[in-house]
């Protein structure tokens, strides 16, 4: 798809236009994905800004998680593909070498230890590099690495969760809910990591319900409503478009706007750059929600 | 793939082996065939009734092992496609993982105290033919099993089909033969009778054990086809190629609806 | 075509055994000329009693006929071929010896019952340790008495009953011995029509086309320790009384209309410590009256015992019943015959006083087997689990089976048979 060139080319708020290593191109197309009658995505046609973290907003059911799901290819979309730097993902996965993720409720096998998934992993990807290990010590799970899975607490196991994630140094970074059950502490040691990992270059996409952690995250912001996309621009432009001063205020007023516009959602002034619009004619050319954004 | 395959194999059989039911059923079979073997008089004796125990019991629990797998190894799977491994090594694992232990346990349960207790010569022969018929029993219905599983989102309904569908191709299945038997009973039948046969695994498992030991009876039926096909080894070969197949496609199937399945 | 024939005459005054030594030269006491040209010549020079010996060789010839009493010693390697044309040797005399030679090639005849040995009107005949190869009717008996077959071995390759004669063929003849013999390939190995107080013993009869052993019309008859295996249609025994049969073996009779032993129309007769092994039916009895079965080992057969309801006051008791698919079927719901005390493998019963016998009666007659016998195809769901329940039910509560076919006394361990290494 063409788009992905003017993507890196339009990516990222002013502050973060310093030259620094950009990570892979992402970018879903045209996917859309129903369970049973429920519509989770719609067509949804995003491309993630490289070496940016973006932020997956939306209420509940809105898709997120599908949408993160089907990047990893957990979930198979009924229609649409996945884009890495261009090119289809594979079918075989191979694209997932470069893919940490943090699933929402860590669910790992429960007689497993942490050390023993870890052991599985480097087997199973035939990993010979130097593992990312800070988040064990970081996160002081280093001892509940070798507990069995199923006995750890809730936080601790969010822990292990982000530690498997970190772990092959990977270059996109799917977290989804990264920081549910952790405690302040932890909280923040993740969040710093997320940090460092994208100075080093990687692509980053993250849901969360704590809005004021994403703010202080996030530099991209997708607002995703039933399954389509509503919004996408940088944060700066959504703190703008909105009149807001704060990410949670700025999405409220996005879902009233949505509510009282009935299906659709359009900023103030709609003719803004760097806000995407998502309606139908966006719809039809992937590339277009996010071109309207090149100013 | 296949050295993935392989280790998601080994995981996998590694954690089949820390739960008691592959030993258990091993075991059972152990019983089963000294306890046959030495209070019914010898492993000739035995042979009819083991028989009956490996038609019953392997589509049974390799039904049940293969259909709560998919339930029990839905982390296991989550974790492993969450990383640079193919759906299709992951199912191939997977199935083996489930396939070859199963027919590990159920040939040691059998053999171990067969040999130990010496085979007669001459019942090497049915005895493996036995041993063969449950191995693709054991093959047919793991693969069948993982079919239910992908099929069904929750363990109790999964579970509950893979035993309703035993009970209709053990005891319900073949009450419809015997209905058609006698219900087109102007017709020549024995074709038709054969055919229905190889539309049940478990028949086809069934036929394998009469050749063996009931060729005799077989071969005093009067029509051809069944001199025929009980007369030489066609029969056996047709049957146990049958099987194959009926391993093949559940196998196929089950591949197809993990490799679209949602996580 | 004949080499170089060198026939040996010895005249010695009686028809004795053939004193040992050299072969050659002619013995001392020679008085006519050696070296006949043919069997026959010496044959017609021989005087009663005389011992005629046969020097090795091939012998073409026309039929030898022995019109007086004469022993006939072959010596290893003395054949005697009929080129495919015609009967070789042909015993019209009592007394006569035929020994050792090696026969064959009699070719098919459609007329005449072609033989290589023809026994007519002779008594006090011996035949013994002959070869025949490639003979139509093998050793014939007719109208003969008090003679003995034994220890000859019979080869034809009769693929089809039309293209072989039968192996030893018995027609009105009485007290005749048949003894150690073998006997493959013919159309019947073993014939006996009208034949009374004979035996046939030790023989074994294998592949033949038709039966191993087929027996009509002779009374007071036995045979005792023979095989009978592989054998198109098994044996069969018809319209005879008095006959026993013990400790023989009947083998892999396998087939549509194939029988271990074929009973029909048999009254006061005996079958006792035979074993049946891997027959298509065992024992099919039709008529059989006043028979009693007892110490028989019945193994691995398709049916163990078909008994028709025209069998009457046959007893089964003693014998052993292990793993036949069937062990009886009848046509009738009723039976004629006794079943008591016999040792069933499929016995589930208990014996609670421990005196070796169960203490529930046992129906033979599976559920299954009248189901089989009304619909021949369904036999495929034999070991079926439904079947299992079926004949469980049928057990339990006997509605459509025989209900007098029943052993009252099953006994809980196999008997001690000859067949049974204990």
């Amino acid at each position: 798809m063409s788009s992905s060139a003017e993507v890196s080319g339009r990516a990222g708020p002013p502050g973060h236009s310093v030259a620094r290593p950009a990570g892979p191109a992402l970018e879903v197309v045209d996917l859309s994905k129903r369970f049973g009658r429920v519509r989770a995505l719609a067509s949804a046609s995003i491309a993630f800004t490289p070496g940016a973290v973006t932020a997956l907003i939306g209420p509940n059911s809105a898709g997120k998680t599908t949408l993160l799901k089907s990047i990893v290819g957990l979930v198979r979309p009924d229609d649409g593909c996945v884009l890495m730097n261009g090119t289809v993902v594979d079918a075989g996965g191979a694209y997932r070498r470069d893919v940490g993720y943090m699933p929402q409720l860590p669910a790992f096998p429960p007689h497993m230890t942490g050390q023993e998934l870890v052991d599985m992993i480097d087997d199973l990807r035939g990993f010979d590099g130097e593992p990312d290990e800070s988040l064990i010590d970081d996160l002081e799970v280093r001892d509940e690495m070798s507990k069995p899975f199923g006995s750890l607490s809730g936080g601790t196991r969010q822990k292990v969760n982000a530690a498997l994630a970190f772990r092959y140094r990977p270059t996109v970074l799917i977290l989804d809910e990264p920081t549910a059950g952790l405690d302040p502490v932890a909280s923040l040691t993740l969040k710093r990591k997320i940090r460092e990992r994208r100075e080093e270059g990687a692509t980053v996409l993250i849901t969360s319900h704590d809005l004021g952690s994403l703010e202080s995250l996030a530099e991209e912001i997708v607002f995703l409503l039933e399954g389509r996309l509503r919004f996408h621009a940088s944060l700066v432009r959504l703190l703008e478009e909105t009149g807001q001063r704060s990410l949670e205020a700025a999405i409220a007023e996005l879902m009233l706007r949505g509510r009282g516009a009935g299906d659709e959602i359009r900023p103030k002034r709609a003719t803004t750059p760097d806000v995407s619009v998502g309606d139908d004619t966006a719809r039809d050319d992937p590339g277009l929600a996010n071109e309207e954004g090149v100013a | 793939m296949i050295g993935r395959a392989a280790k998601v194999m080994r995981y996998q059989v590694v954690d089949l082996l820390r739960g008691r039911a592959l030993v258990g059923y091993a075991l059972f079979f152990a019983a089963a065939t000294s306890g046959l073997s030495l209070l019914g008089g010898g492993t000739a004796r035995a042979l009819p009734s083991l028989a009956t125990l490996i038609l019953l019991v392997v589509p049974l629990v390799s039904l049940l092992l293969a259909t709560t797998t998919v339930y029990h190894r839905g982390d296991f799977v989550n974790l492993l496609l969450s990383h640079p491994v193919g759906r299709r090594p992951v199912f191939v694992g997977i199935h083996l993982g489930v396939t070859l232990p199963l027919t590990a346990a159920f040939l040691l349960g059998l053999l171990l105290p067969l040999v130990a207790g010496g085979i007669g010569a001459e019942h090497v022969a049915d005895v493996a033919i036995l041993a063969v018929a449950g191995v693709l029993l054991t093959g047919v219905f793991s693969s069948i099993g993982l079919v239910v599983g992908l099929s069904f989102d929750r363990l109790a309904r999964g579970a509950g089909f893979a035993l309703l569908l035993w009970l209709a191709l053990v005891v319900l299945y073949d009450g419809a033969v015997l209905f058609a038997a006698y219900r087109w009973a102007a017709y020549p039948m024995e074709g038709p009778m054969l055919a229905l046969m190889a539309l049940n695994p478990v028949d086809l498992a069934r036929v394998m054990v009469l050749v063996a030991l009931d060729a005799s009876a077989l071969m005093g039926y009067t029509g051809a086809v069944f001199q025929d096909f009980f007369g030489g080894a066609s029969g056996l070969l047709v049957a146990a190629a049958c099987l194959a197949l009926w391993m093949a496609a559940p196998a196929f199937a089950a591949m197809r609806l993990f490799e679209r399945k949602d996580l | 075509m004949n080499t170089l024939v060198l026939l040996a005459v010895g005249l010695l005054g009686q028809a004795v055994t053939p004193q040992p030594g050299p072969s050659h030269p002619v013995p001392p006491q020679a008085r006519t000329p050696d070296g006949f040209a043919s069997i026959g010549e010496a044959v017609a020079a021989a005087a009663p009693h005389d011992t005629v010996r046969i020097a090795a060789g091939v012998y073409a010839e026309p039929t030898v006929v022995i019109d007086r009493p004469l022993t006939l010693l072959a010596e290893p390697g003395a054949i005697l071929t009929g080129e495919g044309e015609r009967g070789l040797i042909e015993i019209r005399a009592d007394s006569v010896t035929v020994a050792g030679f090696t026969l064959r090639d009699t070719g098919l005849a459609f007329t005449d019952d072609r033989a290589a040995i023809l026994v007519e009107e002779s008594r006090f005949c011996e035949v013994r340790d002959n070869t025949l190869e490639r003979t139509f009717f093998g050793i014939y008996l007719a109208n003969s008495g008090d003679c003995t077959v034994r220890g000859n071995r019979l080869e034809a390759t009769g693929d089809r009953e039309t293209r072989s004669g039968n192996g030893i063929h018995l027609w009105y003849s009485t007290r005749i011995r048949i003894e150690d013999n073998e006997i493959v390939g013919h159309r019947d190995g073993i014939y006996f029509e009208f034949v009374e107080d004979s035996e046939v013993m030790g023989n074994r009869s294998t592949g033949n086309a038709r039966y191993g052993l087929h027996f009509m019309f002779s009374d007071r008859s036995s045979y005792d320790r023979n095989t009978f295996a592989d054998n198109g249609a098994g044996v069969a025994v018809m319209y005879t009384r008095d006959v026993s049969m013990r400790e023989n073996d009947f083998r892999g009779s396998r087939g549509s209309a194939a029988f271990g032993l074929l009973l029909k129309d048999i009254t006061d007769s005996e079958i006792t410590g035979n074993r049946f092994l891997d027959n298509s039916v065992a024992i099919h009895a039709e008529g059989a009256n006043r028979v009693r079965i007892e110490g028989n080992e019945f193994v691995e057969n398709g049916w163990a015992v078909k008994v028709m309801a025209n069998s009457e006051d046959s007893s089964f008791s003693g014998n052993n019943f292990v793993r036949n698919s069937f062990d009886i079927a009848t046509n009738s719901r009723r039976t004629y015959s006794e079943f008591e005390g016999n040792f069933w493998d499929r016995y589930r019963g208990y014996d609670r006083d421990g005196d070796g016998v169960g203490d529930v009666p046992y129906h033979p007659v599976r559920l299954f087997s009248l189901v089989v016998s009304q619909n021949e195809p369904a036999l495929v769901l034999q070991r079926s689990p439904l079947v299992f329940l079926l004949d469980l039910a049928e057990q339990a509560l006997p509605m459509l089976t025989p209900e007098n076919l029943v052993d009252p006394r099953p006994v809980l361990d196999p008997f001690d048979t000859p067949w049974r290494p204990s």
